[in-house]
């Protein structure tokens, strides 16, 4: 099969989603003709722009021949290519708002006092540009290249690929330019409005389709580890996403909507999703990634099968039931509270399950860390998962909670599962990938590598220690009562005390980004085939290895 | 028993199991709060919010305010010394988003209602170092600028009542005539405003009686957290659960 037979073949299907263009088209005039506030106005149109391209690029799709790249390849890599191009854009962007509204904590002024620039509307910049425009791409990227090796089978769909993705980085545009105008339904990591909802729900489903069909072309009789971590990913969010969206927006043609829910059922159901968000999409799915990527790059097989059929349903059965943590003495019902406390804790063993099998697939491969700085940032990765997957179960403990919740711990535990799991795992993933889609002999530069390793290391370092000490320190401080009984600080005397945590948090976050630029450089000159001349490390001879699954 | 090899050869049937394992948690835990009479206390003295109180309360969602201040007063020492009574549930029921944020960079908000004054808040929101040196609280010196857009605020109402709120035919009728009569002393209908919502507070809340601004509307909301249930007559040892 060749991409030029699939041009042909696929025809029909072309009028078909032409046809769906153009209406998606004629909606997106409809939006902003009717819309009742400017922001529907520029979502109109970003609709509109969004469909034409895609009638433009269908056109040229068709007259135009495959990239010489894919000439005599199986596989669909053309989407994929695209798919780490965006991921590390996206990436870049992500950790700069991260920045910036670092900087603003710590340096208040830089707010600017502007509607649009306040820490209110960028911090879900934020964190949605790094969990869902950063992670989302690599997800979608990583999901299409693996499902496809594993299964050996040619993704399913020609258009419904690239649909996905540029379907899913439009919701991204629309959620990111609505934070803001602020256009927000203040639900954490679920801030998207209603009508980008039903579009993230579209493109979510056809993301479903195009998995399962490339499952179902598979020429392997087993469907390999690392893609029922997809699928679970897949599904679930799918589960949550909808769930957690529920809402009856105040006009077709405006932007608010109000939650189906209220109080305490809205509050349970968000963080849910909430924690799962973090359970399915930053955990299970990026767990595909090290299934796939970790015994691929280390040339050995997978430590344990056993280990992993185990790791993984208890992951997505005990995951579910965390939520309540994230309420505790709250106005939550004490019975949910405990069963939330009980699953996040019973939670620590198949996730140190999955970190032993993922670091033990090195078994007989560890000299490969000395020459390979791509498995030392997937190995690193692993080992930050087992951190912060120990952390998170004892901040889950009530009384350890009443000191953490509310603080800076939670963003330190965030961060460190962020950065040093979820990043770095993408992070080997992206450099392992981009040398074989763009059909080079190695990276541009090993070690640009091993100098984004260190300095993105110590940026983490800094950035979770810093929150450590600031969120213990304010925890603490709020609870203090001083010899006659009263309580010793004002709250504002507790922010004050932030401050030079805030700056050597900065300071990591930097370090961070500066990294991501070495490797955004790096892949770019990758991708235009260059090769910088290095001493590269020489393995050491071992014995003969047994190839990965 | 179901030998995994079965499983892992077919993907709908592993697409099944994992939907079932997924979906239980959920079942469990999320459910019985719907029909578990004992999750909302009983409390007298919740209302819907004010028109005014509303619009308030999304110039409060639109400016991410949640992402650094919590309305949830946890059962703790020194978070009831600090801020007052533990929030309960029924204080949110009409929350449509729950607003109980997950971190305070500033403090708890559940019951700043009554704590300062208007005019702290408008020169507090205008710029916060001028008043509280030490805070980090971003300056939003637009909002008294801004003229609060009501045109649209009987449709809110109706969304509001399409997931539960008991808002009557009457309150979404008047409600634009609300916004005026709550902000504007001068403006007729207080005495309606407040036998349909008990407990409003009818002022010119940014000082500025040239026109009813989005500050009026923040202030409003801020003014009335946490003042409506009655914690005098609350008897807590009847809801225990």
């Amino acid at each position: 099969m060749t991409m030029s037979n699939n041009h042909g073949e696929t025809t029909a299907a072309s009028y078909a989603v032409g046809l769906a263009l153009a209406l998606g088209a004629l909606l997106g005039l409809f939006l902003t003709a009717r819309a009742v506030e400017p922001v529907m106005v520029w979502h109109g149109i970003l609709f509109l722009v969004f469909c034409a391209g895609g009638i433009f690029l269908l056109i040229r799709w068709h007259t135009a021949g495959p990239s010489a790249l894919d000439t005599g390849l199986v596989y669909n890599d053309a989407v994929t290519r695209a798919g780490v191009v965006v991921s590390m854009f996206w990436g870049v962007v992500g950790f700069l708002a991260g920045l910036a509204i670092a900087l603003q904590l710590a340096f208040p002024v830089l707010n600017f006092d502007l509607p649009w620039t306040n820490f209110g509307r960028l911090r879900p910049l934020h964190t949605s540009a790094v969990i869902f425009a950063f992670g989302g791409n690599v997800l979608i990227a990583t999901s299409f290249h693996v499902v496809q090796r594993t299964c050996r089978a040619r993704l399913a769909g020609e258009i419904a690929p690239w649909f996905v993705l540029w379907g899913y980085n439009l919701f991204i545009v629309i959620a990111a330019t609505g934070y803001l105008f602020g256009v927000t339904q203040s639900r954490e990591y679920a801030e998207p409005e209603w009508y980008a909802d039903l579009w993230l729900t579209l493109v979510w489903v056809v993301y479903l389709l195009v998995f399962l069909g490339t499952l179902w072309r598979r020429r392997e009789p087993h469907i390999y580890v690392a893609n029922w971590f997809y699928l679970a990913f897949i599904v679930t969010i799918a589960m949550l996403h909808i769930i957690n969206n529920l809402a009856v927006p105040v006009s077709w043609t405006g932007t608010k909507s109000y939650s189906l829910f209220s109080g305490v059922q809205d509050a349970l159901t968000q963080w849910w999703y909430g924690h799962n968000a973090v359970g399915f999409f930053l955990t299970a799915g990026f767990l595909g990634i090290m299934y796939y990527f970790v015994p691929k790059q280390a040339q050995r097989p997978v430590y344990s099968y056993r280990l992993s059929i185990i790791h993984f349903w208890s992951l997505i059965f005990l995951y579910i039931w965390a939520g309540p943590h994230h309420l505790h003495y709250t106005a939550l019902p004490q019975w949910a509270q405990t069963l939330g406390m009980t699953f996040s804790i019973m939670l620590w063993m198949p996730s140190w399950g999955g970190m032993i099998n993922g670091l033990m697939t090195l078994s007989g491969a560890w000299d490969k860390l000395r020459t390979d700085p791509v498995l030392r940032m997937l190995v690193v990765s692993v080992a930050f998962y087992g951190m912060s997957t120990f952390e998170g179960p004892v901040m889950s403990i009530r009384a350890v909670n009443s000191l953490s919740h509310y603080t800076d711990w939670t963003i330190g535990h965030v961060h460190s599962g962020a950065l040093g799991w979820v990043a770095f795992v993408s992070f080997g993933a992206l450099y392992a990938l981009t040398p074989i889609l763009w059909r080079r002999q190695r990276l541009y530069s090993l070690q640009l590598v091993s100098a984004h390793f260190w300095i993105a290391s110590i940026g983490i370092v800094l950035y979770i220690t810093a929150m450590w000490v600031s969120g213990i320190l304010q925890g603490l401080m709020w609870r203090a009562y001083d010899n006659l009984g009263f309580l010793e600080y004002s709250f504002v005397e507790t922010v004050a005390a932030m401050h030079p945590f805030y700056v050597i948090r900065a300071i990591g976050g930097a370090l961070f980004v500066i990294g991501a630029l070495i490797m955004a450089y790096n892949l770019w000159r990758t991708v235009r085939g260059d090769l910088r001349v290095e001493v590269l490390p020489v393995p050491r001879p071992g014995p003969a290895m047994a190839p990965a699954e | 028993m179901i030998r995994h090899a079965t499983i892992e050869r077919n993907s709908i049937l592993l697409l099944v199991l994992i939907l079932i394992v997924v979906a239980i948690g959920g079942i469990v835990q999320i459910a019985p709060l719907f029909y578990l009479e004992s999750t909302i206390e009983k409390v007298q003295g919740m209302r819907p919010y004010t028109p005014l109180e509303l619009a308030g309360r999304n110039i409060y969602v639109r400016e991410g305010c949640y992402n650094c201040h919590s309305q949830m007063i946890r059962s703790l020492r020194d978070e009831v010394e600090r801020y007052g009574p533990y929030s309960l549930a029924a204080e949110s029921m009409y929350d449509h988003p729950f607003q109980w944020g997950s971190k305070r960079t500033g403090p708890d908000l559940a019951r700043v209602g009554g704590r300062y004054s208007d005019e702290w808040h408008v020169e507090h929101l205008n710029a916060p170092r001028a008043l509280v040196p030490e805070s980090v609280m971003p300056g939003y010196p637009f909002l008294a600028r801004t003229p609060l857009k009501t045109a649209r605020i009987a449709d809110d109402l109706r969304a509001n009542r399409a997931v539960g709120v008991p808002y009557t035919d009457e309150m979404i009728e008047t409600a634009v005539m609300d916004v005026r009569a709550q902000a504007d002393p001068d403006a007729d209908g207080a005495e309606d405003l407040r036998a349909r919502y008990p407990k409003s507070q009818v002022r010119d809340f940014d000082r500025n009686p040239a026109m009813v601004s989005e500050l009026d509307a923040l202030i409003a909301y801020l003014q009335m957290l946490g003042t409506l249930v009655d914690f005098d007559v609350y008897k807590p040892e009847e809801n225990l659960r």
